[in-house]
């Protein structure tokens, strides 16, 4: 497997997902960049697996706080409790 | 029968958005500010694609009105997972007084143009909250509506659909072609993942003009006036409960 591929693949995702990070687009872009810099020299294939998994997990919980927030919003404007 | 479903998909202010209104009063500022796919047209979209993924259906349809921007819509629900669009194109002034009516008249024609079997759509969009486009649509094509739908299932030649109604929720079984409105608590939409969305360049979006179907966009209502809701007024604390009491009496409410 070209790990090189997926972590590109999956740096390109995160980052397109973070544009609506409520902190802003910018921190989250930052963040993001800085941590793959911060890992770019690692060779070991157990744990780039591993960071790419950590990717994908905060890939998911992102789709899963933009959801709750929208969904949240909806309900207290439409829904009387 | 074709095993079609239309699904009606507006482009709205996005829901986070601080609403401003013009100095003139006549609108809201859209110019710059950011838009997204209506929230319930979403679910709508999303129930439509869960219906194919179950078989059920065999071609979901994605259809918007508006000017060039409309087709980013369509694109967020063919990355949803909508097999194509059509872009019911309608630009100024016919686009600032594009309303419930016109639609309906529109998604009407196109339901009949391409023999859906059903026409899902967002049960109110959150710029106008009229909650009309859906009702009207079934009228205008004699076809039974199912409203507020928190739950949709095909049963034999039917459709089963539970629907939030004030104080409960109701079940009822209608037959095909039908019009649903979507609700919050339907479905999930998945989130159109970058990915898809590339996937999704390829699909095709038809462009239609309003005067091929036959459609008179002429509206029958004008904006007087608009306005921001009045400022919430600073509350007032009290130290005991003898000062609430006396606040009370004050107001006259005690």
């Amino acid at each position: 497997m070209n790990t090189g591929v997926v972590q590109r693949t999956r740096g390109r995702e995160l980052l397109y997902l973070g544009r609506e990070y409520p902190k802003g687009g910018d921190y989250f872009r930052d963040r993001l960049r800085a941590a793959f810099i911060k890992n770019k020299d690692v060779q070991d294939p157990e744990r780039i697996k591993e960071m790419i998994a950590r990717g994908e997990f905060v890939a998911r919980e992102l789709e899963a706080l933009y959801y709750l927030r929208k969904y949240r919003a909806m309900k207290k404007r439409y829904y009387e409790d | 029968m074709s095993g079609r479903v239309l699904v009606g998909v507006k482009r709205v202010i996005d829901y986070a958005v601080k609403i401003r209104v013009k100095p003139d009063n006549s609108s809201v500022v859209t110019d710059g500010v950011k838009h997204s796919m209506n929230p319930f047209c979403e679910i709508a979209v999303e129930e439509a694609v869960k219906l194919k993924e179950k078989k059920l259906i065999k071609e979901v349809v994605a259809v918007s009105c508006g000017p060039q921007q409309a087709q980013e819509t369509i694109r967020t629900a063919l990355a949803m997972g909508a097999d194509r669009g059509i872009h019911v194109e309608v630009t100024g002034k016919d686009y600032e007084t594009l309303g419930p009516l016109q639609v309906s008249k529109i998604m009407a024609a196109l339901a009949k143009k391409e023999d859906a079997q059903l026409v899902i759509l967002g049960k109110q969009a959150i710029d106008d909250d009229c909650n009309q486009t859906g009702q009207m649509t079934a009228a205008l094509l004699d076809w039974p509506q199912g409203t507020f739908a928190s739950e949709v299932s095909f049963d034999g030649d039917k459709i089963k659909v539970v629907r939030e109604i004030d104080g409960g929720l109701e079940t009822i079984k209608i037959k095909t072609p039908a019009v649903v409105t979507a609700d919050l608590r339907l479905n999930t939409p998945r989130y159109a993942t970058l990915p898809n969305i590339m996937k999704a360049k390829k699909k095709k979006i038809a462009n239609v003009k309003p005067a091929d179907l036959g459609v008179d966009l002429t509206s029958r209502l004008e904006v007087v006036r608009v306005d921001e809701p009045p400022q919430r007024q600073a509350g007032v604390k009290v130290e005991t409960v003898d000062d609430l009491v006396g606040k009370l009496k004050e107001a006259g409410t005690v």
